[in-house]
């Protein structure tokens, strides 16, 4: 299993350089990946905006949306967006896309909250073809196009992964909860005759360091989840806050047969991507 | 805090009282339309986990529920006159009168207010709260008024059951079933005091209908069953409480709490009567409500965390109480089994105890299944010491698996492009004998190279492929002398020339593709590729290539075959009337759809060795409306057994 950072993209109050230095200091530590979220309400950076300004900065690390809240864009621009970064980074995007988990993001967007399911679908059947009958002046050597992944819990999303996906992102939580949604993304993935399996990534939220850390770590998914109401107390409670909890989490996944794990960031300090790196490299 | 409980039964009194213990200041009315001490109904029955909840929330009522429990641990069922006995299962059964006296004596103790024979009919005319619990039960008028937020789902069972009591005493809870000229009925019996017994008899509508039931009084259905069961009530009687017959209702909701009101069991989620947990359910509602509020400052949270916690719960119940009633509704089904095999399978019939729990449970029973099975496919042989079922043999026609696991080679597209399967194919197939299983199953193999579904499937066409496949079976059979190989042959028809599946599933080939065939031309996903529509000559050529594919893979070696009549290739869409819109004698009605996979089936049944089984894959639904669902499966089951077919 393969572990990257989150991009501080979420915060209030983080300057364009941060992402830039975070970006650098993440394949410096030889960290995997960089991850990136989206909400169109909350404060923070667009995930591919930002991934594009992180690839021209980098140039080995992965880099991965988890996930892109799809139905919000037009796909045609999408598919040219997630094309370019793609090919911008030398073949380093994995493109995944969901639905998301918030109404606001879609009123704010002007876009029609009931048929997002349906949407998101249309999006998947015709990224490829996107991709295919629009190439790129250059597509890159190391993968043609993206990884095409597809997040969220519901049994649509476990038939789009198997449908139309190269793989399954994970939306959060203790291992035991990956492990039920991988056996169901794997057992779509057999049902519908796939070959091989799929690529499973999983994500975690940290935050290293003192208590001040730790408190604004708590305060920062309190806020950024207020929306989920009481249910936000179980994601503050399984927010990693020491090495040992990471190394279990790590240990957790990869035994749980994710591939890439993305571990985001809660506190928007530097500092939290040499921690990790620390932690990992223990 | 003021607090209004409507509905005095077991989950609005427990709840009551535990809140009482909990915040002592609270002010709590009880609101009951019956008076106190009436009750319909007659026993409830307790598992020992539920009865540990109970000792940690109250233990004065627990105390008193236990004094007057009744233990039993033992389950009979009789069925075509034989009784079979299976112990370790430990329940408790208590009056559902005595419950509530319990409750309601407890209550009091603590200084509940309650007030009987008040009818609610407008929640305007219920006193100020701050907290309203509806514990009202299966016919909830609070779920009625609030029925835009709770959006309840009432599904009605296809069953007709009554509730009796008997003052025959059991010793076990006891299924019966009883067949006479009017069709199957069961009872669900057990006892709940020194004296009596609870006593449900059950029918399907039909055979409700045609022994009058539906306009019969209580005496004359008392009448009706005493005689029906004359010899398990040994003289006793059958009484009635007001006893009707009814269908279950299965009640569900979108959320269980809105705004200062929340539901508690009955009114929240029912479950079939025959798994015995309606009541446990609501007093364990009671209990985990109770410890929400007072570890939750917010009533919102407070109730949002109740549901949270209480919903998987239930819904885990409710889904194997499906599956007891969908068992009880189709028990017709099961009549010709064994009586042992019988009461198995009724033991089993929710998913809550699995074999191995049997065992646990009362090894004698279940060694004497495993004796049943293994002895199955050899009747001359006794045996002492068994296998477990699953490493018996299992005997289809001439062909003896040597274990009841059958493994399938799942990865499609390991061929070349001449439909020869690889290497890597042989490797995968071997790994599943090397394994143990009894059978292993090719993937879908092309007998055209217009059937295939992807440009590298592997085929059953030519000598070519066929020398493959010979060759990689007495390889196999070398190694793996045990292993039974079967193989699944298939034309994809309008479902065929799609692009490898690495890029997804169903991407039609554009350019590189080839000419699909179907019933109707209809293409498999929408934009996808329109197939021709077969015509007469098209359907001989097709059925001719299944024979040809069924000779080839007999000189190959394959011991089973199964033809694929499933997932949207070309036999399944002749059977849908989705997919199947032809005017001709092939399309129509439901015999016309079956009539070109039925020529298949019976060209193919004539080619293949007689003393081989040949087996079917149907698709069962098409999972939308219009489409094909369970019951026109059955009627094609009947159909093809009568036929030709050995195993579906």
């Amino acid at each position: 299993m393969r572990v990257g950072v989150g991009l501080p993209t979420t915060f209030p109050d983080v300057s364009g350089t941060l992402i830039i230095d975070w970006a650098r200091s993440a394949e410096a530590h030889g960290l995997a990946s960089l991850g990136v979220l989206d909400r169109a309400v909350h404060d923070g950076y667009e995930p591919l905006v930002a991934l594009a300004s992180a690839a021209a900065v980098t140039s080995n690390i992965e880099l991965v949306t988890m996930i892109v809240i799809g139905p919000l864009r037009n796909t045609a621009v999408l598919a040219r967006q997630s094309a370019s970064v793609h090919a911008l980074s030398r073949g380093r995007l994995s493109l995944g896309l969901s639905i998301g988990a918030r109404k606001d993001d879609y009123d704010a967007a002007g876009i029609d909250y009931a048929s997002r399911g349906r949407r998101l679908t249309e999006q998947l059947a015709s990224m490829r073809d996107l991709w295919d009958a629009r190439p790129l002046p250059v597509p890159p050597q190391r993968s043609p196009l993206p990884q095409l992944l597809v997040g969220g819990g519901s049994d649509a999303s476990f038939a789009r992964v198997a449908r139309y996906c190269d793989g399954y992102i994970h939306g959060g939580g203790p291992p035991r909860a990956f492990t039920r949604a991988a056996d169901k993304a794997r057992a779509a993935w057999a049902d519908a005759g796939r070959p091989g399996r799929p690529h499973l990534w999983g994500q975690g939220y940290f935050a290293l360091g003192d208590q001040a850390t730790i408190d604004a770590g708590t305060a920062y998914l309190r806020d950024y989840y207020a929306f989920t109401g009481p249910y936000v107390e179980r994601i503050v409670a399984e927010l990693l806050t020491t090495p040992q909890s990471i190394t279990q989490f790590v240990r957790g996944y990869a035994e749980a047969g994710c591939d890439h794990l993305v571990l985001f960031p809660t506190v928007a300090h530097l500092d939290q991507v040499e921690r990790l790196a620390t932690v990992l490299a223990g | 805090m003021k607090v209004v409980v409507l509905g005095a039964g077991p989950a609005g009194m427990y709840c009551a009282l535990l809140l009482k213990k909990a915040t002592p200041a609270a002010e709590i009315t009880i609101i009951e339309r019956n008076p106190a001490g009436a009750t319909y109904g007659w026993g409830v029955v307790f598992s020992d986990r539920t009865l540990s909840a109970f000792r940690e929330a109250d233990y004065p009522t627990y105390a008193r529920i236990t004094e007057q429990f009744v233990l039993w641990d033992a389950i009979d069922m009789r069925f075509r006159g034989e009784l079979i006995r299976c112990g370790g299962h430990i329940f408790a059964g208590l009056a559902r009168k005595a419950l509530l006296d319990i409750l309601r004596e407890r209550c009091l103790e603590l200084g509940i207010a309650m007030r009987f024979e008040t009818e609610i009919t407008q929640l305007a005319t219920l006193p100020e709260c701050d907290l309203f619990i509806a514990a009202d039960g299966v016919n909830s008028l609070v779920r009625q008024h609030y029925a835009g937020v709770f959006k309840p789902s009432l599904h009605v069972g296809t069953s007709k059951y009554i509730w009796f009591g008997t003052n025959r005493v059991l010793d076990a809870f006891t299924f019966l079933f009883q067949e006479n000229e009017h069709g199957l009925f069961q009872v669900h019996a057990y006892p709940f005091n020194g004296t009596t017994s609870t006593f449900i008899v059950e029918t399907d509508e039909a055979t409700w209908r045609r022994a009058g039931l539906d306009t019969t009084t209580e005496a004359e259905s008392i009448d009706y069953c005493e005689q029906l069961f004359v010899d398990d009530l040994r003289g006793h009687q059958l009484l009635g409480n007001n006893s009707k017959w009814i269908s279950f209702v299965t009640v569900k909701n979108a959320t269980w709490h809105v705004g200062n009101t929340v539901l508690l069991g009955d009114a929240a989620h029912t479950a079939h009567f025959s798994i015995g947990s309606g009541t446990k359910l609501a007093m364990e509602d009671a209990i985990a409500l109770v410890n929400s509020l007072s570890t939750h400052r917010d009533l919102g949270e407070a109730l949002t965390s109740y549901e949270v916690e209480r919903r998987p719960i239930v819904e885990t119940l409710q889904q194997a109480a499906h599956e007891s009633r969908t068992y009880f509704e189709g028990i017709a089904r099961y009549r010709h089994l064994p009586p042992r095999q019988f009461a198995f399978n009724l033991l089993t019939r929710s998913g809550r105890i699995s074999y191995d729990d049997l065992r646990l449970r009362d090894g004698a029973f279940v060694a004497a299944i495993d004796c049943d099975i293994a002895g199955s496919a050899d009747k001359s042989q006794r045996l002492v010491v068994t296998p477990p079922p699953w490493l018996t043999p299992f005997a289809l026609r001439n062909v003896v698996l040597s274990n009841r696991v059958a493994m399938s080679v799942a990865d499609s597209e390991i061929a070349t492009n001449a439909g020869i399967p690889t290497a890597m194919f042989a490797a995968r197939l071997e790994a599943r004998a090397a394994a143990g299983a009894g059978l292993v199953m090719t993937p879908p193999v092309a007998v055209t190279p217009n059937g295939r579904i992807t440009a590298y499937d592997t085929g059953m066409y030519n000598p070519d492929q066929q020398q493959a496949w010979a060759a990689m079976i007495a390889a196999l059979r070398q190694n793996h002398p045990q292993a039974r190989l079967g193989i699944t042959l298939n034309h994809a028809g309008r479902r065929g020339s799609m692009q490898s599946r690495t890029r997804g599933l169903d991407v039609p080939l554009r350019a590189d593709g080839w000419a699909t065939v179907a019933p109707t031309a209809l293409p498999y996903t929408r934009g996808g590729v329109v197939p021709v529509a077969l015509d007469a000559a098209g359907m001989e050529r097709i059925r001719d290539e299944f024979v040809r594919a069924t000779h080839l893979a007999a000189d190959a070696g394959f011991d089973v075959m199964q033809l694929h009549a499933a997932h949207g290739y070309l036999l399944a869409s002749f059977l849908s009337p989705l997919t199947n819109t032809r005017d001709d004698k092939y399309g129509g009605n439901r015999a016309n759809r079956m009539r070109f996979p039925l020529e298949v089936i019976d060209a193919v049944r004539a080619a293949w060795p007689q003393d081989h089984p040949l087996a079917l894959a149907l698709t069962v639904t098409d999972g939308e409306g219009g489409g094909i669902c369970r019951t026109s499966v059955r009627r094609w089951r009947w159909r093809a057994s009568s036929g030709s077919t050995a195993a579906i």
